[in-house]
């Protein structure tokens, strides 16, 4: 079936038709999304009433366009904010991880890196109830032996950033780890021999060497964390970010204006995919 | 090692314990605990199995799961029957440019949310949708249809959003295999047939196994796609957790209910790298 090996026509052309079918498969969903987020019509579906721009400049209902719709502009807000916080998080984290795996050896090393990549395979609605349950005991317990209030391990944003950094910081780990086996341990001890001290040539030498690895988990797990809905669902509390938002507007009927925030959606990752890979060119 | 490393070191470690130890380990461990705990009254509680007991006893519960199991299996099997000559076609048979642009293609619903998708899916099969009204277009039925809202939108939904995790791992082994083995099989007069399967499928076995794995895991733990796209019958385990922790109340029944799944898809994994003698850490730490 390579190149070299005759096949009758029939056979290429039918292989050929179903991998074109499957890429039409792949960008359907995508391109209805995409389309009807201009249909003047306020229902999400045909008969196809005319383009409007309405779904996201409009200000008079029913035509309320994203940009007017306080709800979805402060769940947009909300979920930037939990991304940058996890994003961050899970880089430290991540680039720690990723010193300790590659630069050292220790006992019981293999049963962490093990451990490590557990969130992988944990469902992520089980990541969300396991967490919701002991942050709950937690603040139980506190606030009987302090008379004090922890609403902070309540469901909320600080649960929902604890809840996507736990499973984020794996990827993040395995990104940059991958980067630093990469590296010629023999220009860090260039530097120290020309007199660096340890965590100086670390700085000046390795970091600059890991970025564009970091920059790259740093983009992932902005949109994983932007994207996650089976964790946050178990542990929002009355901020939701983007994707509770939308999920609770789906669920009550659509209009158009989801198409248009689906629409925003995607050209942000585009956006944030397209930088990824720059970051990623720029390794080579 | 020197002091100073020591210190390095203990600094290196204490991010990554604090992690695994507060936001996973114990959890979990929290999380059997209030599994086998019954409530005889307010803030009173006795341990036992009585949450089991319930689920066992209770055909619903124990029919969704068995029913959430065997479609996840199915998902399974159909992603990767549909997946495979996608990833064969990108890996053996496109070369360059072409294949980049194929293979990035592939990672496009990466990139847009779940919840995105499955709006796609909605728009396209309900009853005014798009395919409904192409297929009143065209001729083939009378009046509108609604293929939303069944089992198998379901599963359409669930191959859609898995897909990709299906044919990223087996384009990279496939991508492995060098085209002379295969020459070499037809060469020696294998057909078509045994070629795959002595030499093609035996080489891509580490990326069927770690794409099936993942996708497995990933039906099993959805939400979204089997609450917007199944009926009021299609029931989801996932949907049975969320009803019991945020609907009932009833956090003990929720948490064996979870348990429970996380049991099944860890059994799942453990078996599937057992047959194939594959390590967690070569699958999955690519």
């Amino acid at each position: 079936m390579i190149p070299t090996i005759p096949q009758t026509n029939v056979l290429k052309w039918s292989y050929r038709a179903y991998v074109t079918l499957f890429f039409i498969y792949l960008a359907l969903p995508l391109t209805v999304v995409c389309v009807f987020a201009f249909n003047d019509s306020v229902f999400p579906s045909l008969p196809w009433e005319g383009f409007t721009m309405a779904w996201f400049f409009g200000t008079e209902a029913p035509f309320i366009g994203v940009f007017n719709e306080r709800s979805i502009m402060r769940a947009i807000g909300t979920s930037a904010f939990v991304a940058m916080w996890v994003a961050g998080l899970a880089v430290f984290v991540g680039t720690c991880n990723a010193f300790l795996f590659v630069r050292h050896d220790f006992r019981g090393k293999g049963f962490l890196y093990i451990l490590m990549l557990l969130p992988l395979i944990i469902p992520g609605v089980i990541l969300g109830i396991s967490i919701l349950v002991f942050a709950s005991s937690v603040a139980n317990t506190l606030e009987d032996a302090t008379d004090l209030w922890f609403d902070g391990l309540r469901p909320g944003l600080l649960l929902v950033i604890l809840g996507q950094f736990s499973f984020i910081t794996t990827f993040a780990t395995l990104v940059i780890s991958a980067r630093l086996q990469k590296f010629d341990p023999s220009l860090e001890e260039a530097a120290l021999n020309l007199g660096a001290s340890k965590w100086g040539a670390v700085r000046q030498v390795t970091l600059p060497f890991l970025f564009p690895a970091i920059m790259g988990a740093g983009v992932v797990a902005v949109l994983m964390s932007f994207e996650n809905f089976n964790t946050t669902l178990m542990l929002v509390g009355s901020d939701s970010p983007l994707t509770i938002t939308m999920f609770d507007k789906l669920k009550h009927g659509s209009t158009p204006v989801l198409n248009a925030v689906s629409l925003l959606l995607m050209i942000i990752s585009a956006a944030l995919g397209l930088l990824a890979l720059l970051f990623q060119r720029s390794k080579e | 090692m020197t002091d100073r490393s020591k210190l390095g070191f203990y600094l290196l470690l204490m991010p990554l314990m604090l992690w695994l130890i507060t936001l996973i380990i114990l959890p979990h461990i929290g999380l059997f605990m209030v599994s086998i705990s019954e409530k005889i009254g307010v803030r009173e509680y006795e341990t036992g199995l009585g949450n089991y007991a319930v689920f066992f006893n209770e055909p619903l519960y124990w029919r969704t799961f068995a029913r959430t199991a065997f479609m996840s299996i199915f998902t399974t099997i159909l992603t990767l029957v549909l997946g495979f000559p996608v990833a064969y076609y990108i890996a053996k048979l496109t070369r360059g440019r072409t294949k980049t642009t194929l293979f990035l293609m592939c990672l496009i619903p990466f990139w847009v949310s779940e919840l995105v998708r499955t709006f796609g899916w909605m728009i396209l099969l309900r009853e005014t949708g798009v395919l409904s009204n192409f297929l009143q277009y065209t001729g083939v039925i009378g009046g509108p249809v609604e293929f939303l809202y069944n089992d198998g939108a379901i599963m359409v939904g669930l191959v859609y959003t898995s897909i990709l995790f299906m044919i990223v791992p087996l384009v990279t082994t496939l991508d492995s295999l060098d085209d002379s083995l295969i020459e070499a099989g037809y060469d020696l007069g294998g057909s078509g047939y045994s070629i795959m399967r002595e030499i093609v499928i035996p080489h891509a076995t580490p990326g069927i196994v770690s794409g099936c794995i993942v996708v497995f895991m990933l039906s099993l733990g959805n939400y979204l796609t089997p609450i917007l796209l199944g009926g009021k019958d299609s029931l989801w385990f996932t949907g049975l957790i969320y009803t019991q922790f945020i609907t009932r109340f009833n956090w003990e029944l929720g948490s064996a209910f979870g348990f429970l799944l996380l049991a099944l898809s860890s059994t799942i994994v453990f078996l599937g790298l057992k047959l194939s003698r594959q390590s967690l850490t070569e699958t999955m730490g690519r």
